[in-house]
């Protein structure tokens, strides 16, 4: 009897039953299959977009994160520019391979160095897109795909994430039926990666107290557009 | 690690002398976890109803527990990863040399995980060639200095800065010895400068779990540094080690645990990092581990189903518990002489290394129920403490003096004129013996009381008299 048998016996030996009868297991796939949502806090879910992106932003701000709202997405690589300036930080920014990142008009600000693709360790800044942003605690959820190395997201000091408004929702579960719909009802999958991201990196390992910049990013800089067609993943 | 939990007390009395570390535990009471966990509940009006519905789901889970570990590995598969079903703690070491070897791995980056700290895997892989490197800045101050975790979620917790600091002067030769080493943040920067270099060179990285997810064969670990990320994403593998317990069906079900997660342990609305990895990268990705591994470890919890102790095996490792504990606060976690202190190490360890060797830890309880009054998973700690009191007594562990001293007990518990009489007569001789200093420094029998504390003197006469006698039922 191979480990993998010897434990499933145990524990239907300690359960004082035998293998599940297959009307069982049938009731059990179909919960798989149609995940039931539990419980979820009132917070995020009496809001409207409004309210969600509020909620967001002060939940974020409150982990020290910076949010920082812009009209349109011909606004970014200003606003980029002027973040790492007032920063004092250098004007290079290796940018996601996302094909809506793409779309930004980068060279609106001579200035500033954009390179595309996966980041390496000396790079100082990354900007990337989101999947979503959550209201309730202020978290951004990144997926990784060819068009976003997850490296990007940890490896920078600093990191720039560029969210449209209308890509908040309410609550993780709202999140998950996002992800679930991406490619159609019935027919997803998970990505390999995906980071819930909760203001910039942290620890509390000495005495208690928390210092920010553990191994993650430094800070995190999160624009928020208006528009209804800004970066989006998937 | 072999367990030292047979020494809690000497363990205990060095801890309660031990300056540098009552210091640091004194963080706990003021600034610390649980004056933040306070703030977190009450700014959540749901927090007590999804304590009750984490606890649904960990029941369900746990009653069908067959079917969502089966059901999880044919996920893991199905997505291109290994499950690897261990009995023993041996095994899973073995197991997972295997797959370093495989892959000519010379060092491995790790995330903080409790169950590699259960299988001790560092000593195996040190002892087969392998180098371990602690990334979690907790683990990796007490891989430095040999120590093991003192806390599930703060391993090194035990530490003032200035051992820190000593800590790093004697770990990092490279760097000026004369360099200024007097605060978190320069202490946590010069960590993040060596450990980066780590993370860019390992061969492979090993995380725990918080969760494995049925319904997707995914696994979930939750961090703040963002080093449990870097392990994963930078190797050519990403081998997870977890107990079977952790798995819930679905990410919903896991997202409702989130929430009282984080909030129970550091008093955070979310941690900073919640990953959820699905097998190996996909063939388009251009960066994330070529392989995925998990490696489900028994180690006796199938055993604890269906046991007074089932409960157990709803425990996210939050630390709650340890932080309110009285004792956890008093003597840190090292007393507890294995990897899980605190209450909830008092009722696991016993499981996991015998009740022989861990006796004395279900009896370094006041059972204030602080622990249960703050565990997101509502498991009655206190109460399993008891059952293991109940089972090192019926098996004759207990020590002879306490039993015989029971036996007397429930002789006169039995013969109530009989008891009365004697309490009576104790009462005034201690009285008379007492006089009017009004406490015993020492008394016969009693000196493991009276070595640390006063007695009072008793005044007057029994509650059983008082009660007889109307005065102890109050004005009404």
């Amino acid at each position: 009897m191979s480990g993998r048998d010897q434990i499933l016996a145990g524990i239907r030996r300690s359960l004082n039953r035998g293998a599940l009868d297959e009307a069982t297991v049938a009731t059990l796939r179909g919960g798989l299959a149609a995940p039931r949502r539990n419980l979820i806090p009132a917070r995020a879910t009496i809001l409207d977009a409004e309210g969600r992106a509020a909620l967001f932003r002060s939940m974020a701000e409150e982990v020290a994160a910076t949010v920082e709202p812009i009209a349109t997405l011909d606004a970014v690589p200003a606003a980029v520019a002027d973040y790492l300036a007032r920063l004092n930080l250098p004007p290079t920014v290796v940018a996601a391979p996302d094909p809506q990142l793409a779309a930004i008009p980068w060279d609106k600000r001579p200035l500033l160095t954009v390179r595309q693709g996966r980041v390496e360790d000396a790079d100082p800044v990354a900007v990337t897109a989101c999947f979503a942003g959550i209201a309730e605690t202020g978290t951004l959820m990144l997926l990784s795909g060819p068009e976003s190395p997850t490296r990007n997201n940890f490896l920078p000091d600093t990191h720039i994430v560029v969210m449209r408004k209308s890509q908040i929702v309410g609550t993780y579960e709202e999140a998950w039926t996002k992800l679930r719909a991406r490619h159609g009802a019935g027919n997803w999958t998970m990505p390999r990666t995906v980071n819930f991201i909760t203001g910039p990196s942290r620890t509390a390992d000495i005495e208690q107290r928390v210092e920010l910049g553990a191994h993650g990013p430094r800070r995190l800089h999160i624009i928020l557009v208006e528009d209804g067609d800004g970066a989006s993943q998937g | 690690m072999l367990p030292q939990s047979h020494a809690f007390k000497s363990g205990a009395r060095i801890a309660l002398g031990n300056q540098p570390l009552q210091k640091a535990l004194g963080f706990m009471k003021t600034t610390g976890f649980p004056a933040k966990r306070l703030a977190a509940v009450q700014r959540l009006p749901e927090f007590e109803a999804l304590r009750e519905e984490g606890r649904t789901i960990k029941d369900r889970t746990l009653k069908h527990l067959d079917f969502y570990l089966e059901t999880f590995e044919a996920n893991v598969i199905a997505t291109g990863g290994h499950v690897h079903w261990c009995r023993t703690a041996a095994e899973a070491c073995e197991t997972i040399l295997k797959i370093c070897r495989a892959l000519d791995a010379k060092t491995v980056t790790k995330g903080k995980s409790m169950v590699a700290e259960e299988i001790a895997l560092n000593e195996y892989l040190e002892k087969h060639g392998i180098t371990p490197v602690e990334t979690d800045l907790g683990e990796y101050i007490i891989q430095l200095r040999h120590e093991p975790p003192s806390h599930i979620i703060a391993p090194a917790i035990h530490l003032v800065k200035e051992q820190v600091a000593e800590t790093f002067r004697a770990a990092h030769t490279d760097r000026d010895p004369d360099r200024p080493l007097n605060d978190g943040r320069i202490l946590c920067d010069e960590a993040r400068a060596e450990l980066r270099q780590k993370f860019l060179a390992a061969d492979v990285g090993i995380t725990g779990a918080n969760f494995l997810i049925a319904e997707t064969g995914s696994s979930i670990i939750v961090t703040n540094e963002g080093n449990g990320d870097l392990t994963q994403t930078l190797t050519k593998a990403h081998i997870v080690v977890a107990s079977l317990e952790k798995v819930v069906p679905t990410l919903e079900d896991a997202s409702t645990i989130l929430r009282l997660l984080a909030r129970s342990a550091t008093g955070q609305e979310f941690s900073t990092y919640t990953t959820v990895s699905t097998g190996p990268r996909r063939a388009e990705d251009t960066d994330g581990p070529g392989e995925y591994h998990v490696v489900l470890l028994d180690n006796g919890r199938t055993s604890m189903l269906g046991t007074e102790f089932q409960d157990m095996l709803r425990c996210i490792r939050c630390g709650a518990c340890m932080n309110h504990c009285p004792v956890y606060q008093s003597v840190g976690g090292h007393a507890y002489g294995w990897v899980y202190p605190g209450p909830m190490g008092s009722v696991l360890t016993p499981t996991l290394v015998g009740i022989q060797e861990a006796g004395h830890l279900p009896n370094a309880s006041t059972f204030c129920g602080k622990c249960e009054s703050v565990c997101p998973m509502k498991i009655p700690l206190p109460k399993m403490m008891r059952h293991w009191r109940e089972a090192e007594f019926a098996r004759d562990l207990s020590p002879a003096v306490a039993r015989r001293g029971l036996a007397v007990w429930a002789f006169l518990a039995k013969h109530p004129t009989l008891y009365r009489m004697l309490a009576s007569a104790a009462i005034r001789l201690l009285a008379l013996a007492g006089g009017r200093r009004g406490r015993f420094r020492t008394l016969p029998l009693a000196g493991g009381w009276t070595s640390v504390r006063d007695m009072p003197v008793p005044e007057g006469r029994t509650f059983h008299s008082l009660w007889a006698s109307g005065k102890g039922r109050g004005t009404r």
